[in-house]
């Protein structure tokens, strides 16, 4: 059933953007799926909260000098070490932690303000699908830099643009551990091996593949997990892309401009492969792209980019037809995203007034700042938010990115600590809003009466804004 | 801001009298009676830890060649392994699960496996807390259907975290907690929420759990006089969870079942050996076992603790210092109640032939059938509700896990 104009003004906005900000509604109420659809047709233009960040080079080639300074002043400290002089700070660290600051600073401004908030949506869904995580130090800087570089043009084009951006982006090839990847009888090898016949320290070193870029890109970037491969395909695939590295490091990864992606002829696994069936020439770098492309038509990777996304616009368990639908689109159309989310959009399976999707917790401050219009200034208090709700920026953890389902977000103290942070943001915008004008502002028709009495009868101002963030129809979408 | 206004909280709401909330704040305040089940920890390491650094086979002939320059010493040398039986030995990052080895307390279990034989974290962690043979198809957790078959009333479960992974999901409802930064809010805000959350099942169950484990937590905290480190990421968190939650356990109103979560496992490249990343990880690991041993005081004479990982790491280390997916992996069992100073494998050996697809370490015996002794044996699960709780498992429960 399609529900009227303001019902699916308020789904558009919260269920496929990030909820609406004081007076969107109307805007949005005159032509919703329009609404949706024009801002991932429309050419990409980055937002200026852009400006002046790190870009993926500059957050390695940072890293690269810090960890050479951490390196140094363990040989100083080490040499004279005064007892008992406080320890200090990590040069990596110092380097890198304001940089990552700035990007999930502007990250969040951006998604705050922006009119456009179903795109800026698939930017954090793109870019958690290509997770690359903040708790390996290598990417603290550089995993924003993948969002703004890699995935942000792509949102509105083609998934083998993106893909190819994402793994050759010099966050991703060093987050899953490809840089020093050799191939065994690669020109390096092969030299190697000749030494190491007179030199017991080169026989000593283990060069050779690390298969964790291979099998992530197949398991998780492309086929998913029953996409069909197997081992022996996930060791090729690692032998496909030896050499691809970044620039600056020690030793055999010295050339290049450092912290930028190069490709390591000498460190390239050499001659023709065999991948899923298909034989890939000589080519060096091309090969690893070659096989990209054919993975980015797969009927499996369709499936699997037709569910997540699915899944996260729709409902965890996500109707077999939407999915099906999604990825011929997908297929049908060469891999152009914009005929999946037009699909999705047109779908009456995404309409249903009932929310299906349980608001993750960046979803869950997105919303309560964009309805309040209360974002703090201090950039510091900004992002405590996400820290304390335990969803930080960039910070799932694993090259699966975060969780998408209900379950993973639902538990007892996870809803304790919303109500605390509810309560907190409501006393500190205080007054200033009504919680009426917010409810309308916020949800519109979604908010029940039981809601509406809820808010009546609150014995404060700040205490009605909590019982509206929390209320079942705003923890859900 | 403190946690123990978290006390205040159960407090203000007995001081106002006001009938409504006290009567149903008051039932949700006691966990199972003391005359459950003894106190049970999983503690789960995502993303596969090397068995083979952690606890290395060093009188197997393969190991030193197969792990070349992270290779952990033999014991007596520098930085050598622990020794635990003249073979195996503990890596030097783990003194104090050594102690407890030594005190006939700590079970090492090697070369075991779930039943998942393929070599993704994702689907391997959902094998491992589903308890099934497939990493789909089953949405609830084994340890959850084992609290099931226990029956109400017996042993309550909490998850350390503010979410709960799936091995404790299912039809039995569970708490979770972590320490919070944000101040407590006022009690009456609680029963409007609760009067809100009429209608939505979930969210009323999930407030029920919260309301509950918060005033045992905040009692807990506040005896121990601790002050959570709240800012304080990483160990220090995992360490004043484990303490806390020691307690918890321990507490005659407390879970008696828990789980904990540690991230950080997965070491494709520049893994070390005596030190570096990986022993960094494990020196962590054992503070944080130790914690939670401190915490839960007299009763740990009673507890068990399994701590498992999805899978283990190629025998061999790859081009980069690291290791990649494997198969066969280790496992601890620690506690008073269990049957330590012990080492159960039957180990296949390191050679190539006798490797798993040629690269693994062979899976000689099922994780399951010590967690199922650890459920009948340790918690009391009737032997008949194995099977439901892992379906698709034919091993026996391992003997002589727990003390009789």
């Amino acid at each position: 059933m399609i529900p009227g104009p303001d019902t699916a003004a308020a789904i558009a906005t919260s269920r496929f953007g990030f909820g609406a900000r004081p007076g969107e509604l109307t805007g949005v109420a005159g032509d919703p799926r329009g609404w949706l659809l024009e801002q991932v047709r429309k050419p990409y233009q980055p937002s200026a909260e852009l400006d002046g960040l790190a870009t993926g080079q500059e957050a390695l080639s940072e890293f690269l000098q810090g960890r050479a300074e951490r390196q140094a002043a363990r040989k100083d400290a080490r040499n004279d070490a005064p007892d008992g002089a406080a320890k200090p700070p990590d040069p990596v660290q110092a380097r890198l932690r304001p940089l990552y600051q700035a990007h999930a600073e502007a990250r969040t401004r951006i998604a705050l303000a922006s009119p456009d908030s179903f795109r800026e949506r698939l930017v954090h869904f793109w870019a958690n699908h290509f997770a690359v995580s903040v708790d390996k130090q290598i990417c603290l800087a550089a995993a924003g830099a993948l969002e703004m570089e890699a995935i942000r043009p792509h949102v509105g084009g083609r998934f083998a643009d993106m893909l190819l951006a994402v793994e050759t982006h010099p966050a991703m090839v060093t987050y899953l551990d490809n840089q020093q990847s050799v191939g065994p009888h690669s020109e390096f090898a092969t030299r190697r091996a000749r030494r190491a016949r007179f030199d017991d320290a080169a026989r000593q070193q283990r060069i050779g593949l690390n298969e964790n870029l291979a099998r992530e890109i197949l398991e998780l970037h492309t086929l998913g997990v029953d996409g069909g491969y197997h081992q022996s395909d996930v060791t090729t695939f690692a032998a496909v892309i030896t050499g691809w590295s970044i620039g600056g490091g020690e030793g055999r990864l010295a050339a290049g401009t450092p912290g930028a992606f190069v490709f390591r002829a000498p460190l390239h696994e050499p001659g023709a492969k065999t991948l899923l069936g298909r034989r890939y020439a000589d080519d060096g770098f091309a090969q690893g792209t070659a096989v990209l492309r054919d993975l980015a038509e797969q009927p499996a990777t369709a499936r699997h980019l037709a569910t997540k996304l699915a899944r996260h616009f729709v409902a965890d368990e996500p109707p077999a037809a939407l999915v099906d639908a999604l990825a011929h689109a997908y297929l049908s159309r060469g891999g152009e995203l914009g005929a999946m989310y037009a699909t999705l959009v047109g779908a009456d399976a995404a309409w249903d007034a009932a929310p299906r999707k349980f608001k993750t917790p960046v979803d869950f401050i997105y919303s309560s700042l964009r309805a309040l219009d209360g974002a703090p200034r201090d950039p510091k208090q900004l992002l405590a938010s996400f820290e304390l709700l335990g969803q930080r920026h960039w910070g799932p953890g694993s090259p699966a990115g975060w969780p998408d389902r209900e379950q993973d977000w639902d538990g007892a103290d996870a809803l304790m600590q919303r109500i605390e942070w509810s309560v907190a943001l409501a006393d500190r915008v205080g007054n200033a809003r009504s919680a009426h004008a917010a409810a309308d502002g916020a949800l519109g028709p979604l908010a029940t009466p039981s809601t509406r009495s809820a808010l009546a009868h609150a014995s404060s101002g700040a205490q009605a804004l909590a019982l509206l963030l929390m209320s079942p129809e705003f923890q859900r979408r | 801001m403190s946690m123990s206004t978290r006390r205040s909280f159960l407090g203000s709401g007995l001081a106002l009298g006001a009938g409504g909330a006290l009567a149903t704040l008051l039932p949700g305040v006691s966990f199972a009676a003391a005359s459950g089940a003894p106190p049970f920890v999983v503690v789960i390491l995502r993303g596969a830890l090397d068995g083979l650094s952690a606890v290395p086979p060093y009188g197997d002939p393969g190991y030193g060649q197969a792990r070349g320059a992270i290779a952990i010493a033999r014991p007596g040398a520098d930085k050598g392994a622990l020794d635990l039986n003249g073979f195996f030995g503990l890596h030097p990052a783990l003194p104090g699960l050594h102690a407890r080895y030594a005190a006939g307390e700590l079970l090492v279990v090697h070369a075991t496996a779930s039943g998942y034989r393929e070599r993704s974290h994702f689907d391997g962690q959902n094998v491992l807390e589903n308890g099934g043979d497939k990493p789909s198809g089953t949405a609830s957790g084994w340890l959850n259907r084992a609290l099931g078959a226990l029956g109400p009333g017996r042993a309550d479960g909490l998850a350390l975290g503010q979410n709960v992974p799936l091995i404790l999901r299912g039809p039995v409802p569970v708490g979770s907690w972590a320490p919070s930064a944000l101040p407590d809010v006022e009690p009456e805000l609680i029963e409007r929420l609760r009067d809100l959350y009429a209608g939505d099942a979930t969210l009323a169950a999930r407030l029920d759990e919260a309301t509950r484990i918060d005033a045992l937590a905040s009692d807990e905290q506040a005896m121990a006089g601790d002050g959570m480190k709240k800012a304080a990421g990483g160990i220090e968190r995992l360490k004043a969870i484990a303490a806390t939650a020691g307690r918890m356990l321990a507490s005659p109103q407390g879970p008696r079942v828990a789980v904990m979560d540690a991230g950080g496992w997965d070491t494709h490249a520049g893994e070390g050996g005596a030190d570096g990343q990986l022993a960094g990880r494990l020196k962590g690991l054992d503070q944080v076992l130790e914690s939670l041993r401190q915490g839960l005081g007299a009763e740990w004479s009673r507890t068990a603790v399994l701590v498992c990982t999805e899978f283990g790491r190629t025998v061999e280390i790859n081009g980069t210092r690291g290791t990649d997916h494997g198969t066969g992996a280790a496992a601890f069992v620690l506690g008073g109640a269990v049957r330590g100073g012990r080492v159960l494998a039957d180990w296949p050996g390191l050679a190539p032939r006798a490797r798993y697809e040629g690269r693994d370490l062979a899976p000689t015996t099922d994780l399951r059938s010590v967690a199922k002794a650890l459920l009948k044996d340790h918690l009391g699960v009737p032997a008949r509700a194995l099977a439901d709780v892992f379906p698709g498992s034919t091993a026996d429960a391992a003997r002589d896990v727990v003390r009789g």
